[in-house]
């Protein structure tokens, strides 16, 4: 485990540790899976295309997860998740397999975020960031916000 | 209604209701099962062993894990069903989310979830006619605190 993160340690423009991800087929089978989405949308061809998408795209909602491992991951155990929001603006395509395991080569997505506000409230130590995921061309195409308190050393 | 709109008066009547309430455990499989699936090896979401000696005492959900579409059972695609029932266009995009977090949601909790549509409204996109629908929707735990809120936006064109 890295150190904990402290309120002290940030300041507005600070990055958010970034967090890099690779869309696979398999990837998005896992996620329908554990998340309870079976949308053919992300896994059948024709009817992506039917849905005027062109091709299987990932899931919203599982890049709004790597956002909140993101965030997690930044905060640490002892810092607190308040809010997490992000939007769906552009469409990802995921890498295809090679093998079982392993996608071809292609895009690899970036989850990253910087902090745009911190200040005390009601006794918390509170953080908000401005958060997205970015595709290999470097475009924003999840934007989103999130809110955190973290441990302060000033007082246990 | 207005001229051309496609929001139908069977769509009107469904805004405000709050649907049937959901009740699910979070079983502690199924949270290692979403944090594999996201590739998250964080301690507090996968330590099953460990889990009695962190900060919460049990193993954690990611968050979103009782999101959208919901983990442990609201069935999105029902309330999808009854939006194209009562007229919406049947294509569907998830527009995003914004989550509200109260209280830490873990293995063994039991949760009930109400979801009602707050808000339909339309406007012209690169689609055509575009229905954008916020959904909200309350998980309430078994110490009947409110853990978490979602507004979810729908996308159906």
């Amino acid at each position: 485990m890295v150190k904990q993160l402290c309120y002290e340690d940030v300041e507005v423009g600070t990055e958010v540790t970034p967090l890099a991800k690779i869309a696979m087929t398999r990837m998005l089978v896992q996620w329908a899976g554990a998340s309870g989405d079976f949308n053919p949308l992300h896994y059948e061809d024709d009817f992506a295309k039917a849905m005027g998408v062109g091709a299987p795209i990932v899931h919203g909602a599982l890049k709004r997860a790597w956002l909140g491992h993101l965030m997690t991951d930044w905060v640490g155990e002892q810092g607190v998740l308040k809010k997490l929001a992000c939007q769906y603006r552009g469409m990802d395509y995921p890498r295809k397999m090679k093998t079982m395991e392993e996608p071809h080569d292609g895009e690899t997505w970036w989850c990253k975020g910087k902090v745009t506000k911190k200040y005390g409230e009601g006794g918390e130590h509170l953080v908000e960031c401005e958060i997205w995921v970015e595709n290999g061309k470097g475009e924003k195409t999840t934007p989103g916000a999130a809110l955190v308190a973290l441990p302060s050393r000033g007082k246990k | 209604m207005a001229e051309g709109s496609i929001i139908t008066e069977e769509l009107r009547k469904l805004m405000g209701v709050p649907g049937e309430p959901i009740v699910f455990k979070v079983e502690e499989g199924a949270i290692q099962r979403y944090a594999q699936a996201i590739g998250d090896p964080n301690p507090l979401f996968n330590d099953i062993e460990n889990a009695g000696k962190n900060k919460y005492g049990r193993l954690i959900c990611p968050p979103g894990f009782t999101g959208w579409p919901v983990k442990g059972g609201i069935s999105v695609f029902k309330l999808v069903d009854s939006l194209v029932k009562a007229g919406a266009p049947p294509r569907l995009l998830d527009g995003g989310v914004e989550f509200e977090f109260f209280e830490p949601i873990g293995a063994g909790d039991m949760l009930t979830a109400t979801t009602k549509i707050a808000n339909i409204t339309e406007r012209e996109t690169r689609m055509g006619k575009t229905m954008f629908t916020t959904v909200e929707t309350t998980f309430v735990n078994q110490k009947k605190k409110v853990a978490l809120k979602s507004r979810s936006t729908l996308i159906q064109f």
